[in-house]
């Protein structure tokens, strides 16, 4: 910790830029050595700094599990919510403040599995949300369970003879609920991450970006695949970028190929603008607006 | 503070409690609310969604009453009061979150409409057994405030309150109400808004450098941040400390929960809200509360004509329990027992038992729910306490 504070010192030419982004006073973080999670915190701090947004109006909100804890470390407005309910939590934020840029930034299995309902009915809805999905394969922070994105054939500790249940193609769920933008990258492609980000703090609506990241203590471990390295190399040899692919084109078999890219990016209206235009046609004059500064006390 | 007069429709009305009730919320300043339909509470958000964005307020209804119960949550810490309504398997299914707002203290109301279970039970009969689950649903220890309107009337006036006290002490509070009590239409009386009083948030006058959204003042209690405003606050249901960030450790949770449930126990004297009704000279003392108390009190209107002295405690507030009162009657020489009616198999007869510690006899009087009590059946429980009344004196 006292290397970190020092380094935060002006007098320091080392200083990492996206530090002032990071409660250092926290650090160091839970995650393990070669944990893909930290390098998209790193990602998406870099992108806050090209963004140039007002940091007082961004909000960060995680659920549960090892990709959960980030909320923890962002020197944000960040809320740690319930296992799966980082998306309506969320939901609920932005509409009472719709100034507010709000991020979730959870773990396949807390958006995915128990949170997939919220993850559908956002998408649905366009509410005005930036979905970081950090895709591990693998339930982490509990010691390696299967997930609904666990790859036919993986073993996990749930299952030791081999997993066999067909796994989400996340894209193409998204884009089928109606995400308005949905792009795929993995800690490989850490300058693409950052940019992704970027768009969707740009875009208007349900954005997702799923980020294929290494587990080497428990998915890499129990399938003999390495390291966080050789994650590195996998991710490196076998992602083909694909702009623009057909999403139900772009599913993830056991260490077979990876499709990345921005897949969709979109207009539609967002909850909010069809809420306030319908209320509008309705009420007439009646209406003055919902939201905000309406809405608190 | 006064209420804002936008959300006070201030006049005499004809409304059911369900209704009254979505009024108190607007009168009480709340303008956002999630939801999901469950018989016999969807009335309330009805109404909320009809009236709500004629005064700015807005209204979504959730997927389910998991995203009900933490959307509300987001909601408040972007700054709106807010709150949600359920009953019987959606008041389970937001057990989980009572325990999040107890923890990260959120202010917020949940109202319960009371329907007969267990599971889906009786949806549109009126049930009280969802008592005890109001006070200890949630996995952990925590404590609430739950308040129990037997009327359309108070429907509209516990609604304010369970607001105010919301907000007085970052608590998450439960309006119990029951089927009956939802579903009946009686006279609703709205007074003009600058008669109506309003606590407001308590939010932090600390600059973000010095500001701890996990301090707390005297009365225990922190003062609150809002999303947006600069403060970079973090806020987790992990055991936390005064920061609010993660301390995994026995003595940070013992002060935070004992903190946490110090704040209601420790002011239980100004939460409690409980009504008396010829408790002074009373022989018999009939402990009830919602549909029940209304029916108990006829009950203890037969026992006076009959020339019983029977009297009638029924708490507006039922969590914190007033315990306190209760042992005072108990010690009163004069009290030959307790009877406690409520459409349950013993609830919370059981807390006027720890209460009584003996010193007297406390009758239950149980129902599985579906009908609420004859007064004739409470009166037979008040005669049979009635002739040992004679003996203490």
């Amino acid at each position: 910790m006292s290397l970190l504070s020092e380094s935060a010192t002006p007098f320091c030419s080392a200083a990492n830029p996206v530090e002032q982004f990071l409660r250092t006073e926290r650090m160091p973080h839970i995650w393990c050595p070669g944990c893909g999670i930290g390098t998209t915190v790193n990602c998406f701090a870099s992108a806050l700094l090209q963004s140039q947004l007002n940091l007082d109006k961004v909000v960060v909100v995680s659920g549960i599990g090892c990709t959960g804890r980030v909320a923890g470390y962002v020197n944000l407005d960040s809320f740690h919510t319930t296992h799966g309910r980082a998306i309506p939590f969320a939901t609920g934020m932005k509409l009472a403040n719709p100034d507010l840029t709000v991020v979730v930034y959870s773990g396949d299995g807390d958006l995915i599995s128990i949170g997939g309902n919220h993850l559908i009915h956002a998408a649905r809805r366009n509410v005005d949300l930036k979905v970081i999905c950090v895709n591990n394969f693998i339930y982490g922070m509990t010691g390696g369970q299967a997930a609904p994105t666990t790859p036919a054939g993986a073993i996990t500790s749930t299952t030791p003879y081999g997993g066999f249940e067909q796994s989400f193609n996340l894209p193409n769920l998204v884009e089928s609920c109606g995400a308005v933008y949905v792009a795929r990258w993995t800690t490989y492609h850490v300058r693409q991450v950052a940019h992704a980000i970027k768009e969707m703090f740009r875009k208007k609506g349900f954005c997702f970006l799923e980020i294929l990241a290494p587990c080497p203590t428990l998915y890499e471990r129990r399938n003999r695949l390495g390291d966080g390295l050789d994650m590195m190399k996998y991710y490196k040899d076998q992602s083909e970028v694909r702009h623009g692919a057909p999403t139900k084109e772009v599913g993830i078999s056991y260490q077979g190929p990876i499709v990345v890219g921005k897949f969709v990016d979109i207009e539609r209206p967002t909850f909010l603008e069809l809420m306030n235009q319908q209320l509008a046609r309705t009420l007439e004059a009646e209406y003055t607006g919902c939201g905000g500064d309406h809405v608190r006390s | 503070m006064k209420a804002s007069p936008e959300g006070v429709l201030t006049g005499v009305h004809f409304l059911d409690g369900d209704q009254a009730c979505s009024e108190g919320a607007l009168a009480a300043g709340c303008r956002f609310s999630a939801g999901y339909p469950i018989t016999p509470s969807t009335e309330i958000v009805e109404r909320f969604a009809q009236r709500a964005p004629q005064i700015g307020g807005m209204f979504i209804q959730m997927e389910d009453e998991l995203a009900s119960s933490i959307a509300i949550q987001g909601a408040v810490w972007a700054g709106a009061k807010a709150f949600t309504v359920t009953s019987g398997p959606g008041f389970s299914l937001m057990m989980e979150h009572i325990g999040y707002a107890a923890m990260t203290e959120t202010p917020l109301v949940i109202v319960d409409v009371q329907r007969g279970g267990p599971s889906t039970g009786l949806p549109t009969l009126p049930g009280q057994a969802d008592m005890m689950q109001a006070r200890w649903g949630s996995h952990g220890d925590y404590a609430i405030i739950a308040l129990c309107p037997n009327s359309p009337q108070e429907c509209f006036d516990l609604t304010i309150e369970a607001f105010n006290l919301s907000e007085k002490y970052r608590v998450p509070v439960l309006l119990m109400m029951d089927e009956c009590v939802g579903h009946m239409t009686e006279k609703v009386v709205i007074p003009p808004a600058d008669q109506i009083e309003i606590v407001p948030r308590r939010y932090t006058k600390l600059g973000p450098a010095d500001y701890q959204p996990y301090h707390a003042g005297p009365d225990g209690v922190p003062e609150m941040a809002q999303a947006g405003e600069g403060y970079h606050f973090h806020v987790t249901g992990l055991t936390h400390d005064e920061r609010g960030y993660p301390a995994m450790n026995a003595e940070a949770q013992e002060k935070l929960v004992r903190r946490q449930i110090e704040k209601i126990r420790g002011n239980a004297d100004a939460i409690e809200h409980s009504e008396e009704t010829f408790l002074e000279d009373a022989d018999v003392v009939v402990v009830a509360y919602g549909i029940t108390a209304r029916v108990a009190l006829r009950a203890v209107q037969m026992a006076r004509e009959r020339g019983i002295a029977a009297g009638l405690l029924r708490p507006l507030v039922i969590w914190p329990f007033p315990e306190k009162r209760i042992r005072e009657l108990a010690a009163r020489p004069r009290v030959a027992g307790f009877v406690v009616p409520e459409m349950n198999y013993g609830q919370i007869v059981l807390e006027v038992e720890r209460c009584v510690k003996g010193q007297a006899p406390v009758l239950s009087l149980p129902s599985a729910g579906g009908a609420f009590h004859l007064p004739e059946d409470i009166l037979e429980k008040i005669n049979h306490l009635a002739p040992m009344a004679k003996e203490a004196r």
